[in-house]
């Protein structure tokens, strides 16, 4: 019976941090359509900006989620300024731009720290069910999901800047014709979605080995989730993160680790070729 | 007559191409010959990705699954029969009949764009985790053991057709595999001549008006990205000949990614560019790698970056362009095919 508590805390963890690590992504690539191929670095940068100021003395619960958006958030709007706003309605040039971007940001990274990096302990310890140990982070994380998601529905639905930001997205024309200046939303919403992405590395810091490489890992993850759920931020996003992250998880527990990755890779192929749209487009049409 | 004079200059060309690799094993060393193989070997990996990019607007973020399962299928089959004769076909035949089976599946269901770049991403991950997982005795076809991720190592090279017993040497391997990429250059070139590059080229233009016009988009699209497996999996035998050696980093991404990058800094929709691109990075990244300073992976995103942003056409189209401008009345002299010319490679995919 424990083990199946056990299983079901698995699939929790890993419907989560997949949820996490692929938000930022789906605010970039639902707003703008670029493809940000350097999500993975962002990630590992949020990481790095936590690790780096917990062992510089600065408290982990701040490092992680302070430090890491903030950071990220800047490196973010800098990066729009200089790269970014020249590739807009240029999908592949974004996608070689932002390619190349990634292995610049893990080059400067590498030169700096080198291949190895010191991590930090996952905080607030763990508790037993039966015979099996599992930790209170994993539920942390799956409360920082939640709490995520109830904050992007809030600002997307409720807020000012929410409604601009809609607008643009639907009609990027009509809405600079009433007056919204399109380059800013753009602006604030990539920022936006690199603070989201940095929030992600800082949280999965205490739990995942940190290089400068770490981000190849997440990245194929993030885009073939985001592809998955389609245009829609949120629902597309939640529901695709459900569906492969439980897929993951089940057959890593009754096969091998390495097949249960083999497995939801060839899910998302199949979900692409039956739902070209995107679970959103199919089924969530015209939410958020 | 500016036909003939074309002609005559391209003929003059390919001769002169034939006698520089016959006459460079004699005039360098033993070491930057090795070094020039292997840039042979991945200019037709570049090659590959360079047609079914640049003229069939097919953006594979994956062309390494291909090289890769050359370079596995010739291992193994060279192990097995000890001849590399028949290993060199079935390197060509596997990855192709793999991307006949991936390309029915992308382009039959009418995925385009981001969701093939996607698509073919996953499958690369996922040949990899699956070869980086065999290792240990239970995984091994007829006599060769996978290795897992430590890869197979002392694989037979080259030997003469049908003539087991006689192995190449490094400078016959060097005009085996310079050999192999200007066939492969020249064949290509013959086939974007052909109408049937005509209609590929149609293809990535504007889809609807050539299904208009009575062709099948799909099919040709898929036969595109057919012959580009393949030609990357002979690129993966050549690469596996070079070493001797194959393991699962010939699944990589960063290949993946450097593939592109050559293609971008040569030129998009031209077939020399690539190549240029390719010994030009490949010579780049292995001078880095024998000093301290610089990081690979800095300067080649630094690379990536500044030519999408400042050089989006590559090297040889802008250099052409530069050419044209200074000698006016020469349009068609210095223009190959003109298919070659093609303006803003990008937009069809991008649509």
């Amino acid at each position: 019976m424990a083990i199946y508590v056990i299983l079901a805390l698995d699939v929790l963890n890993g419907i989560s941090s997949l949820f996490l690590l692929c938000l930022g992504l789906a605010i970039i690539f639902g707003m703008m359509k670029i493809i940000n191929l350097a999500h993975g670095e962002f990630i590992m940068l949020g990481a790095y900006a936590t690790v780096i100021s917990a062992n510089a003395g600065v408290n982990i619960w701040i490092a992680m989620l302070v430090v890491a958006p903030v950071f990220v958030g800047i490196v973010g709007l800098v990066i729009e300024r200089c790269l970014i706003r020249f590739l807009y309605g240029r999908l592949v040039d974004s996608m070689l731009a932002t390619w190349g971007l990634s292995l610049l940001i893990i080059g400067i990274i590498t030169t700096i720290y080198g291949n190895t990096q010191q991590g930090v302990p996952t905080p607030l310890g763990g508790f037993s069910i039966g015979s099996y140990q599992s930790s209170y982070y994993t539920l942390f994380l799956a409360l920082m999901a939640a709490v995520m998601m109830a904050i992007v529905y809030g600002v997307m639905r409720f807020t000012r800047f929410g409604l601009v930001a809609r607008a643009t997205m639907q009609n990027p024309a009509m809405a600079a014709t009433l007056g919204v200046n399109p380059a800013r939303v753009y602006m604030s919403t990539f920022a936006l979605g690199a603070a989201v992405t940095g929030l992600a590395g800082g949280l999965l810091a205490p739990v995942s080995g940190i290089t400068p490489g770490m981000g190849g890992a997440y990245v194929a993850k993030a885009f073939m989730t985001v592809v998955g759920g389609g245009a829609a931020i949120l629902s597309g996003t939640m529901s695709a993160a459900s569906l492969f992250g439980s897929v993951n998880q089940v057959a890593a527990y009754f096969t091998t680790p390495v097949y249960g990755e083999v497995i939801v890779f060839t899910t998302a192929i199949v979900l692409i070729r039956l739902l070209p749209q995107g679970i959103s487009g199919r089924f969530f049409k015209g939410n958020l | 007559m500016p036909r003939h004079y074309r002609l005559a200059a391209q003929t003059v060309a390919v001769l002169m191409a034939i006698v520089a690799i016959a006459l460079v094993p004699g005039v360098i060393e033993l070491f930057a010959l090795m070094q020039l193989t292997l840039f042979a070997a991945m200019a037709v990996l570049a090659l590959s990705l360079a047609f079914i990019w640049g003229f069939g607007g097919i953006l594979s973020f994956g062309q390494t699954a291909f090289f890769g399962l050359g370079g596995y299928a010739y291992a193994v089959a060279a192990i097995n029969f000890q001849d590399s004769t028949p290993a060199i076909l079935l390197a060509i035949v596997i990855p192709a009949l793999f991307a006949a089976i991936l390309g029915y599946f992308i382009f039959f269901g009418r995925i385009s764009d981001v969701y093939l770049g996607v698509i073919t991403l996953t499958v690369t991950l996922i040949l990899f985790n699956s070869v980086n997982s065999t290792s240990g005795d239970a995984y091994k076809i007829g006599t060769a053991l996978l290795g897992g991720f430590n890869g197979m190592p002392s694989v037979p090279t080259f030997n003469m057709p049908f003539d087991p017993s006689t192995v190449l040497s490094p400078e016959q391997s060097w005009w085996t595999t310079a050999g192999v990429l200007l066939a492969v250059f020249l064949m290509l070139r013959l086939l974007l001549a052909l109408p049937a590059g005509r209609i590929i080229v149609a293809v990535r233009e504007n889809e609807v008006r050539a299904s208009l016009l009575g062709y099948d988009p799909r099919l040709v699209k898929c036969l595109t990205f057919i012959l580009g497996g393949a030609i990357a999996g002979l690129a993966g035998a050549l690469y596996v000949n070079w070493g001797a050696f194959v393991s699962p980093t010939i699944f990589s991404l960063s290949l993946s990614a450097e593939i592109i990058i050559w293609i971008t800094v040569g030129g998009l929709g031209t077939l020399l560019g690539p190549i240029i691109g390719c010994v030009v990075i490949e010579y780049i990244v292995a001078y880095i790698g024998s000093q301290q300073l610089l990081n690979a992976n800095l300067v080649l995103g630094a690379v990536l970056v500044i030519f999408v942003l400042l050089l989006p056409k590559g090297l040889v189209p802008t250099a052409r362009d530069l050419v044209m401008r200074l000698i006016p009345d020469s349009k068609p002299k210095t223009n190959g095919p003109s298919v070659q010319s093609a303006a803003a490679p990008h937009a069809a995919g991008a649509e």
